[in-house]
């Protein structure tokens, strides 16, 4: 058995490595937008804020995403029922001056969760900074789902502090828009997840 | 295959607060982390297909018209899980300061030259056995302004992907020897020494190249054991 090699944190200067943009002479790996053009579901944006315990905007931090497809599948090995199309569900962006961050994306369908209930729609979401020596892990779900009401996981969240892993819905012309900020610290710190 | 991921192997990681870092105090979680049972979302992973990983992308020393200035070195190893079985095809992604210890990065306003030979950022997928190989030149030391008279050991950072979203791994090489180790909070945020040493490669006399290039051995271990249980 082999141990594990430690974690350490992704600095202040990932960004010529890890989410180039164009605004360094390298290549993206990955990106913000993971809607590919043979994806079904509803496109949507998920978007948002990251705080310090100040309330200070976190400008250099790294936040990844990774969901099922429309379907609730997920396009890994370790999920027997491969996706159709070439959707990915992996995403990454840098946060911006204000420590903005957004996701094009589509609505991720229900998965199997534990017992063999489903999970209600969500995105697992992990944060990397300057400041943070490993990376945490929330879980994006969605203010417009009654299934969050069953779901397995978040019923192990104290109830005064779910409302921090439910992203808020705001209507607009193209698509639908969730919010969710992730506030590091503070009275409405958002829940981050032991895996 | 699949696999299950033992949260006690967690225990080799550093602290989310580790106040040594300063800048832990205000970017770490203060309430408890909630712990839960992983589902097929924290059991899955993203795959690439070959196009992440261009031919050249490795070698992080003919990215520009002229070479870069510093000690050309190999830096290579392979990629493993906690059962010690390779992770084939697998992303690599490492980023690092130049010989003089200056990123590329606008925020990096170290005053020691850029190269304009050398950007710092490199990719590679390991192979069927687990390997991957860098070229690149050694990373000098740097100031950080964590403390007074603060400056990192020279470090690669790395940036690596495994089975499943869970073993995501965003660490820092090292380099065998440097003087700075006991003075970095970083590095000492391990407080576990054998975990440590884990991120310290070694020199590797046997991949140097005569003439041309001196080489690091660095070995990886990832988070994931085999569902199956051993035969006795
Ligand atoms: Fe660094």
């Amino acid at each position: 058995m082999a141990e594990i090699t430690p974690s350490q944190t992704v600095g202040p200067y990932f960004a010529y490595g890890l989410t180039p943009r164009g605004k360094y002479a390298w290549k993206d790996t990955f990106g913000a937008d993971l809607v590919t053009p043979d994806a079904s579901g509803e496109r949507i944006r998920i978007e948002g804020q990251v705080l310090d315990g100040d309330g200070v905007p976190i400008n250099d931090c790294m936040i990844e995403i990774w969901q099922a497809d429309a379907q609730g599948r997920y396009a890994s090995p370790a999920d027997p029922r491969r996706p159709n199309a070439t959707f990915q569900g992996f995403g990454r962006a840098g946060t911006d001056a204000e420590g903005r961050y957004a996701f094009d994306t589509i609505k991720p369908g229900a998965v199997p969760g534990p017992d063999g209930r489903m999970q209600a729609p969500h995105v697992l979401l992990a944060v990397f900074a300057r400041g943070m020596l490993r990376q945490s892990y929330t879980r994006i779900y969605f203010a417009d789902e009654a299934a969050n009401a069953d779901d397995a996981i978040l019923a192990l969240v104290p109830p005064e502090r779910r409302g921090t892993l439910v992203a808020a819905r705001t209507a607009s012309q193209a698509s639908p828009v969730y919010t969710f900020d992730i506030r590091m610290q503070g009275d409405a710190e958002t829940v981050f997840f032991e895996v | 295959m699949t696999f299950f991921f033992p949260t006690e192997s967690l225990r080799a990681f550093p602290p989310r607060l580790y106040p040594g870092y300063k800048s832990t105090v205000k970017r770490s979680p203060t309430k408890p982390l909630v712990i839960i049972p992983h589902t097929l979302s924290e059991l899955t992973g993203p795959v690439y297909g070959q196009e992440a990983v261009q031919p050249g992308d490795e070698d992080l020393t003919r990215q520009h018209a002229g070479e870069p200035i510093g000690e050309r070195i190999i830096v290579h190893g392979r990629v493993l899980d906690e059962d010690g079985r390779p992770v084939p095809n697998t992303l690599v992604e490492i980023w690092q300061a130049n010989a003089c210890g200056r990123y590329i990065h606008i925020v990096d306003q170290h005053p020691a030259p850029l190269d304009p030979n050398f950007t710092g950022a490199g990719r590679a997928k390991t192979d069927e056995t687990g390997y991957y190989k860098f070229v690149t030149v050694k990373p000098g030391p740097y100031p950080w302004g964590n403390h007074h008279n603060a400056w990192r050991p020279s470090h690669i950072h790395f940036s690596l992907f495994g089975h499943a979203f869970i073993s995501r791994l965003v660490t820092q090489m090292y380099f065998p020897g440097d003087p700075l180790f006991p003075f970095d909070p970083i590095f000492n945020s391990v407080t576990d020494a054998r975990a440590r040493e884990r991120m310290i490669s070694s020199f590797d006399l046997d991949a140097t190249i005569p003439e041309w290039a001196l080489a690091f051995r660095f070995d990886i271990v990832l988070r994931g054991r085999n569902q199956t249980p051993m035969e006795s």
